[in-house]
């Protein structure tokens, strides 16, 4: 009895009773869900048109954020040393940043892809776990692999409404991620490149006779979803540092894939924001009673059941199987 | 020339059927097990048990068993690494709990009870196939650790959260803990991973192998024909499990004698699943190769790095990792069906050798 009331009653009254709290807890979710989302966004773009499940989006974001740190402070790559005449104003090194994540989707398709062109899901899968060894080595020995703060001007800062702390931050990361997502949109819908990518996504052998070329579109979405893990590595680099952790969130990504769907982009924000607010909502109030840290798995456990039920995700494409 | 079956003809259906039916690898499998069994205890020093030759043996029973899930049964898991966890922590809980209970029945208990594991972790299996498996299956390596590290049962409620195992004898002979003889230990890791070789070499290529290679290559066409998905997927993640849990007992009881839960995480499953993909899908003497490969190669970059050139101990793991991961894009693009399938090309040649055409 009494463990029932510490299970299903005793959370909600907490609820309740100190409605401010919750409204909190609710929006520190909804921020870990934005930065999952950016993260599960960058694996969609690639699934969606390769076919390829990219084990590697968070080592893209931390190689990314590593990068812009090294641009900003003038590090010299390889040397440890950094030279303040070198350093780069944040737009020039944002910009530069973006450069060396197009050229880095060059690279991966030049020498990842392209070799392993019609191999099995599994092959490509691992082949972009190498992938992440390597950018996650390469990126430790350019720009050396101690924490490192991240300030790009987003203002911090914090204030109250109706008794809810708000952090400004988060609302700016917020914004940040719906001007991105309303970019990829028109981006897809609206532009030459977008309506290729959305040709070779839907069938592959159909767009290349239409004269879609496959290797061009293929460094596209790379490039984009390069760009989709800068801003990640932004936004979750300003907030907790630049650091291997980063690299970790990639994990948390995939329950957010399960929830949302692997080929759906709004699919991708929701599930974020579902899974962001689930973990903490659960940690907060159902956490205390196993012990607490229950935020490792509970993403995990909540995509096992909901993929009882919906096996192809709250906004994914129905499996049809033939034989 | 040397690796041939001409005139060896089958006069009877034991020898149709023998598990190795060509004279050359049944040479080859005793030549083999002579240089473990004889040479190598006569031979190897401490650190090359402790550092090379147990782990190595560790790691190939754990890969065995995930290449029958993946390789055999197409079911793609992430929860290896969990799954050894299970079977160390059991081996513990029954060492400690049950010590008149012999070693060797421990390693067995508690990969049985790994096996049952695996099967409440695998029953998502049957609506659900592919990534959306292999996240399911990640669910179970996060929920394992964090309940052994959460909850004080599990290692007898010590403080520090690790976990040590009691000296234990067979036959008089001391074979696990630090007090232990390494070549006891070693013989211990040798004699689970042989029998369960063969019993797996067996079990492959009989009714049960192929029902799993069935529903790996096509399972609506598997069920058309009558297998049952259920039970054949749920078989394969009892015998998988059973194979990963002696593992992880191994790693425990055998290997590094103690243990933290953290030691079974993420990187663990992965690594075992590089060991898989570099042995080669569907082999069972693939996953020896590939988890000879894993294992020595961080050993020689690091004596190649730190001790030969000379680099900080700092950069020759970055560099260690950056080749790690080079080496696996290049194995896969080189050659997708691992070193296993290597392996088989080399025999081909021998077999018509030295008149190729």
């Amino acid at each position: 009895m009494e463990m029932l009331n510490a299970v299903f009653v005793a959370p909600f009254v907490d609820m309740f009773t100190y409605p401010a709290f919750f409204v909190e807890v609710l929006l520190g979710g909804l921020t870990a869900g934005v930065m999952y989302s950016l993260v599960a966004l960058g694996f969609v773009l690639i699934f969606k048109a390769s076919g390829v499940f990219n084990f590697a989006q968070g080592v893209l974001a931390l190689f990314a954020a590593l990068t812009l740190v090294g641009l900003m402070t003038g590090t010299i790559p390889f040397s440890q040393n950094s030279m303040s005449a070198l350093a780069l104003p944040i737009w020039l090194a944002v910009i530069a940043t973006g450069g060396v994540m197009v050229g880095l989707a060059y690279a991966i398709e030049r020498v990842v892809l392209r070799p392993l062109v019609n191999q099995e899901e599994i092959i490509m899968f691992m082949s972009t776990i190498g992938l992440a060894f390597v950018l996650e080595g390469v990126g430790d020995m350019m720009w050396g692999s101690d924490v490192k703060a991240l300030d790009v001007g987003i203002p911090s800062g914090s204030f109250e409404v109706n008794g809810v702390l708000v952090q400004v931050f988060d609302l700016w990361a917020a914004g940040i991620a719906a001007v991105m997502v309303a970019f990829l949109a028109v981006f897809f819908q609206k532009t030459k490149i977008g309506r290729a990518l959305r040709a070779v996504a839907d069938d592959h052998q159909a767009a290349l006779s239409v004269g879609i070329p496959l290797k061009t579109i293929w460094v596209a979405v790379w490039s984009v979803a390069g760009l989709v893990a800068l801003v990640a590595g932004i936004m979750w680099g300003s907030k907790s540092g630049v650091q291997f952790s980063l690299s970790l969130i990639a994990l948390k990504a995939l329950p957010v894939l399960i929830l949302g769907g692997f080929t759906s982009i709004p699919g991708a924000i929701i599930g974020g924001l579902i899974i962001g607010v689930g973990e903490k909502v659960a940690e907060v109030y159902w956490g205390p009673l196993v012990n607490g840290a229950i935020e490792n798995w509970f993403a995990y456990v909540l995509a096992l059941l909901f993929l009882m039920f919906r096996p192809q995700g709250l906004f994914g494409e129905k499996i049809i199987e033939r034989i | 020339m040397l690796y041939r079956e001409t005139g060896q003809f089958k006069t009877s259906y034991s020898a149709d059927q023998a598990i190795f039916p060509i004279f050359q690898d049944r040479m080859f499998i005793l030549g083999w097990l002579i240089v473990a069994f004889i040479a190598v205890p006569l031979m190897a020093s401490e650190y090359w048990f402790q550092i090379i030759l147990i782990p190595f043996l560790v790691f190939s029973l754990a890969t065995l068993g995930l290449n029958i899930l993946v390789g055999y049964c197409g079911q793609i898991s992430l929860g290896t690494g969990g799954f050894m966890a299970v079977g160390a922590f059991s081996a513990y809980k029954l060492a400690t709990n049950v010590p008149e209970l012999n070693i060797i029945f421990v390693i067995l208990i508690s990969g049985l009870i790994t096996a049952l594991v695996g099967i409440l972790f695998g029953l998502p299996s049957l609506r659900i196939k592919g990534f959306y498996l292999a996240v399911a299956t990640l669910a179970a390596q996060f929920f394992l650790i964090w309940m052994f590290n959460k909850f004080g049962w599990f290692v007898n409620y010590s403080p520090s959260g690790s976990i040590a195992i009691p000296p234990m004898e067979i036959f008089g002979v001391m074979v696990t803990s630090a007090k232990a003889d390494p070549v006891a230990r070693y013989y211990l890791a040798l004699g689970f991973t042989v029998v369960l070789a063969l019993l797996a070499k067996n079990l492959v290529r009989g009714p049960t192998g192929r029902a799993w290679m069935a529903i790996r290559d096509m399972d609506i066409a598997a069920e058309i024909i009558g297998i049952k998905p259920l039970a054949t997927k749920l078989k394969a993640f009892a015998v998988s499990s059973f194979f990963i849990g002696v593992a992880g007992a191994l790693y425990f009881s055998a290997w590094s004698g103690t243990a933290e839960s953290d030691a079974f995480d993420i990187n663990l499953s992965f690594n075992i699943l590089f060991m898989v993909i570099i042995g080669g899908l569907g082999s069972v003497v693939g996953s020896f190769m590939g988890a000879a490969f894993i294992v020595l190669l961080p050993i020689f970059l690091t004596n190649l790095f730190v001790g030969e050139l000379g680099f900080s101990a700092l950069t020759a793991k970055h560099l260690e990792i950056t080749i790690f991961g080079a080496l696996i894009i290049f194995f896969l693009a080189v050659e997708p069906h691992g070193l296993a399938r290597m392996w088989q090309v080399t025999k081909e040649k021998l077999r018509i050798w030295p008149f190729p055409h």
